[in-house]
Formats: structure tokens, sequence, C-alpha cells
């Protein structure tokens, strides 16, 4: 079976930046991505791209609000969790 | 609430069983009186991971060894993040869950596990590790480094584990102790248990110190200032007298009966008076209650005593980006106001600054903040929060039946009593009064209270400014002591300043709620004193057993002492 690689850009929508709960929520979902067999990793512009399960390289990235990221994801369910990933990085409370 | 509480555990009064204390007698500042007997249970420092820790012998095991200690702390943040959710402390919950996130970090995991291959022993691996992530937080600055604070919590809770040394933060022996620190921090307070901690000792700390404060307002006996506290270990039956300060290890059960029976006749003399404070002879002193705006007002409302000497505001504004609207403010003061009901608070206005900084109004860059812009003196900058908490104040005062004074924080100067006092009645408050905790302001006293209608002594305030000690520095707690005889002289000028003025002169510093010393306050001429709820009935009965002429005799031979502790000592002969 092949896997491929596919990539998705989000704005982070929190007024606070991606930590407390976005973070959490995000690594959370990462988490259960990775038990699907679907590994994510998040970059911000100029940085190495981290694992997303991991909350302190998610929160050591210091992604602020309005800032973009990119997501990768591997695995046959990738573009589904993508999807749900770019969204809890857009959404907008904190 | 019971103003003490004499607390038998019975399986701690075996003394010298097994393991008996080698540590002798102890001795510190008796803060709150009661009688307590219990087992030790020691706060835990943050361990220090030694230097010379040895390569593990079997990196495989130890890289185990660590992931269990990870996967315990995340199991273990899980649970206090329940708990904390079950008290309603929803901030500390969310705080707990994402350390029990970094704790279950597979992150985190592999870079301590690659650390321990390459020999490195575990709890400096786990450390290694830690550090890297907390850099890249600090390095963000503002709110992520102040995140790093939660790295250092994990830290802390996965090296004990690795050392087998006990977990930092409050003891869970799961039965009732002695609680023993060093000192508390308030976050150590927010989440004592009160139903498990029967007493409380310090190494550090004075009588105006933050776990002092906290002791009295929860009714615990507690003894600070205690050196040589955290040599007891842990499961020592120990007997805290909060009274004179007594830390007594294995106590034979003799001791035990007389330092009860002493404890109860107190309680019993204490019981024997209710009603507004007065001298045997029937001079009228009020007695009064210290409360913050943001605590539940009714178990205050509850005591024996004739209203609020001093409510705190500040509560209402800690721990927020800015300041709370009129709306909110004017609802926290109605809930205060309507519990009290047919009689007096004090209000007093913000008193920012110092060791209560806020970010909305105090400069953090200040290079002195003790003698920089607090209390009144924000009003320099920010005039609008003092008017609309006034307006707030005014509003749930008006129809409430409570009979409302305002008085505002650190004012040195005459004109500066008057130009509060203008702005009072301005808003339609009738009694506007101020604090004394600035010498300047004790021996100008009368010139101070020409321009307004009461004064209020800070006595903890008074003391720091009048000795050039900081209230926050346990190396100079005796410079502190409220029995310093320069002290009561300044309150002796004040009160004196208001006799002839027919003014009211209170106490609402901690001296306040000393009954050795408050027929002292009495004889130098003070007319209210404010306290913590637990030490009305003792005060209290302190005064219903002297004249005033003897509370004058007493201070006027306390004022001749040479030093603080002279001075206690003829108090207590008398």
């Amino acid at each position: 079976m092949t896997t491929t690689t596919q990539t998705a850009t989000a704005v982070v929508g929190s007024s606070v930046g991606l930590h407390a709960r976005p973070a959490s929520l995000l690594v959370k979902a990462a988490t259960k991505a990775g038990r699907r067999g679907v590994d994510v990793t998040i970059s911000v512009a100029g940085s190495e791209a981290v694992d997303a399960r991991s909350l302190l390289s998610v929160i050591a990235l210091g992604a602020r609000h309005g800032d973009e990221v990119t997501l990768s994801a591997a695995g046959d369910d990738a573009p589904a969790t993508l999807e749900e990933l770019v969204a809890i990085v857009e959404r907008e409370e904190d | 609430m019971d103003a003490r509480r004499t607390t038998t555990l019975r399986a701690t009064e075996a003394p010298g069983g097994p393991g008996a204390a080698p540590v002798g007698p102890l001795a510190g500042v008796g803060v709150c009186p009661g009688v307590a007997v219990g087992p030790v249970a020691r706060i835990g420092r943050p361990a220090e991971v030694p230097r010379d820790l040895p390569a593990p012998a079997d990196p495989a095991a130890e890289v185990e060894r660590v992931q269990a200690a990870l996967d315990a702390a995340a199991d273990a943040l899980d649970e206090a993040a329940e708990a904390a959710r079950e008290r309603g402390r929803e901030e500390a919950a969310e705080i707990l869950d994402a350390q029990s996130m970094m704790a279950a970090d597979p992150v985190l995991a592999d870079r301590a596990a690659a650390l321990v291959t390459e020999g490195r022993p575990g709890a400096v691996a786990v450390t290694v590790a830690l550090d890297a992530f907390r850099e890249q937080l600090v390095a963000q600055g503002g709110y992520m480094a102040e995140r790093a604070a939660d790295l250092d919590g994990l830290r802390h809770r996965v090296v004990a584990t690795l050392l087998g040394v006990p977990l930092p933060g409050l003891p869970e022996p799961g039965h009732p102790h002695v609680l023993v620190a060093d000192d508390l921090t308030p976050a150590d307070t927010a989440t004592l248990d009160v139903a498990q901690v029967v007493g409380i000792v310090t190494a550090l700390g004075g009588a105006t110190s933050h776990t002092a404060i906290i002791a009295r307002s929860l009714g615990i006996p507690a003894v600070v200032g205690c050196r040589g506290a955290m040599d007891l270990p842990d499961e020592t039956p120990v007997l805290v007298d909060g009274r004179d300060g007594a830390v007594l290890p294995a106590p034979d059960g003799d001791e035990v009966a007389r330092r009860r029976a002493e404890q109860e006749a107190r309680a019993a003399r204490a019981a024997a008076h209710h009603g507004p404070g007065r001298t045997a002879d029937g001079h009228a002193v009020k007695l009064l209650v210290n409360l913050g705006a943001g605590q539940a007002p009714e178990d205050a409302a509850a005591v024996d005593a004739e209203g609020v000497g001093l409510l705190r505001t500040e509560l209402l504004y800690l721990d927020r980006p800015d300041a709370p609207t009129v709306d909110e403010q004017r609802a926290a003061y109605r809930r205060i106001f309507a519990a009290f009901a047919g009689r007096k608070v004090v209000v007093r206005t913000l008193d920012a600054g110092a060791d209560k900084p806020l970010p909305f109004l105090t400069d953090p860059d200040e290079p002195n903040p003790a003698l920089g812009v607090r209390g009144y003196r924000t009003g320099r900058r920010h005039p609008e929060l003092l008017d609309e908490q006034l307006r707030a104040i005014a509003d749930a005062a008006e129809g409430s039946g409570a009979e409302v004074w305002v008085m505002a924080p650190m004012v040195s100067l005459p004109g500066e009593a008057a130009a509060f006092a203008a702005q009072v009645r301005g808003h339609g408050l009738p009694v506007a009064g101020t604090m004394v905790e600035v010498p300047a302001a004790a021996l100008d006293a009368g010139r101070i209270l020409d321009a307004c209608d009461f004064v209020s002594l800070g006595t903890n305030d008074l003391a720091q400014y009048a000795f050039a000690a900081d209230r926050l520095d346990h190396e100079l707690a005796d410079l502190l002591d409220v029995w310093q005889p320069v002290l009561l002289r300044l309150v002796a000028t004040t009160a004196t300043a208001g006799r002839a003025r027919a003014k009211p002169v209170g106490v609402c510093g901690e001296a306040a709620g000393d009954p050795l010393l408050a027929p002292v306050l009495v004889g130098l001429g003070v007319t209210s004193l404010s306290m913590a709820a637990a030490s009305v009935p003792d005060v209290r009965a302190a005064l219903a057993e002297r004249t005033l002429e003897e509370c004058r005799a007493l201070a006027d031979a306390v004022l001749a002492a040479p030093d603080a502790a002279a001075a206690r000592q003829i108090a207590l002969g008398g």
C-alpha cells in the first residue's frame, strides 16, 4: 500500500494564538488520527515540521493569531483528517 | 465558624512509638489560637537533581522507568484536574489538563528515551528534554513565557518520582494531618483541604505573612517562623499550640491534656461574652471583621460583630486583564451590604500596587513598588478607576440598610485626605476616611482628621514603613513585630488626635486580632478593632476583663518598654 502525503494551510483563528485550548484540541485530534494510522505534522513559516501529537512541540511553534500554519498528513484517511484539523486551527474561540 | 478548634486524632496519640522523632520541642510565632495534634505531613520541596547521579546500568530498564514516571504523572494530573473541576476551579483544571497532556507527550518521551540510551540518568534526561521546550517558550515572551511554570511543575513531579522523593506540592496522606512547610504560597492555600489540615506549621513567615492571614481566616491553629519545622519527619505526631507558638513532637499525654484544658478554659471565657465589645467598666469598643469583596460574606455576617471594619476590594480587580465594570462591582457590593444590613461596612478603595500589581493599573518596572505608585496614589494616573468604584459603592449602598463608610489606602497628606473626602461626598456617600499606614500620616493625624471623618490604622504597613523593613522579608520579622514600642507610639499619636476631635480611630491590621494587644490599643485610645472573624471572641473576652483605666495603665507601661519583647512581657504579666 502506498501512502501519499497531503498538505493544507490554515490561519490561526484564536485571538491568543495556538496554545491553551486550541492547541489541546489539535493535539487530541492528531493523537486520534495517529491511532487510525494517519501521521500529522505541523509547521509555521521558517520552522521545521513537528509531530502534531506533541503538545509541547505545538505550543513551542509560537503560532500567533493570524499566522499561517501548514499541516501535513500521511495515510489513507489524510484528506478528512486535514479538514478536521484545519477547522480546529481556524476556530475563533479561545 | 467556630473561633477555635481542638482536634483529636486517636491514631497519633501513642507517644514514643516506633521511629519516635529525634527532633526536640520547637517554637515559633503562634498566629491562630487553638491546640491541634496530628501526624506531620510536609509539603514537598522541588527536588534537586544530584550532580553525581550515576549513568544507568541498564539503559533499557531506565527508559521504562522514565516512561512509567511520565505515565504516572499524566494519570495523577488527570485526577487532579478532575478534583479541581469538582471544586469549581475551572482555571486550575485547565492548567492541570494541559500538564497531563505534556506528561503524555510522545516527543518528550522519545527525546528523554534517546538521552537515557546515550547514558544519561532518567531524572537528568527528563530535565534536559523539558528544558529544551522551556527555552522555546521563554523565548516567545509574554503569556507563553509564563506557561514555562507549567513545565516546571511537571518536571518537579516526574523528577521526584524518578528520584524516589516526596512529590512537591500539598501532601495528600489520606488522613487528617498537621501541614508543615517552609512557607505556603497563595496557590497552596487556595487548594488547601480544610477537612484534612488540622494545624499548620511553617519554618518561615511572621504574624503578618500570607500563611498567618489565611490560617486565621480558616480558623486553623497555626505557628509560623518555626525554625527546624521541616526537619520533622512525615507522620511524626506533633502538637501545635497556635497561641504560644509551641510545636511539640511526640507530645506526652499530660502535656496534650494540659494544653487542651487551657484552651477549653479560654474558649469558655470567650463564650461567656457576647454582643458589642466593651471593657469591664462599659467603655464601648467596636469589634469588626475584615472581609474581602468577592468572598462569600455570609460566614462573616454570622459572626457576633458590629460589622466590617475593612472590606478589601482588590479581589474584584485581581487576575483579570482590565478593571471590573461598574455593574460587576455594584453587584458584588450589594451582596455584601445586604448581608450586613443594619451594621457598619467600611469599604477600602482599591489598594493596588506593591505586592498586589494589576496589569491595567500598576507599572511592573517600578524599582521600589512598596514605595511607589500604590493605593490612593494610583489615582494620579487613573482617576477614572476610583470614580467608577465610588459610583458602584454609592449605588449599592443606597437602600441597602448598611451603614457604608469609605476609606482610601496609602494616604500621606491632609490634602490627599481632603480631596478624597470631597470625591466621596460628591458621590453622595456621607462618611469618608483614610488609612494610616504611612508614618507621615500618623504624625500629622490631627490635620488629616480635620480633613475627613475617621482614620483606620493599618499596622502591618505602618510597621513596614516605620522600620524600613519589607513586610515580605522573612529575615526582618523581628522589626515588623507589632509590639515595637515605637510603632505603638505612632498608634498613640493618631488615637490622641482622634480623641481631641471626637473622631473614630480604628485599627484594622493584624494587630487588632491579638487578644493580648487589644487592651493596649484600647488604652492608647483606639475606638474600634477590625480583625479576622476567628479572633473576635478572644478579643471581646480580653477587653471585658479590664477596665478602661487598666487598659490605659497597661498602654503607658508598654509605651515605656525598651523593646518589643519587654513590651509583650509587660502585657503577659499584666
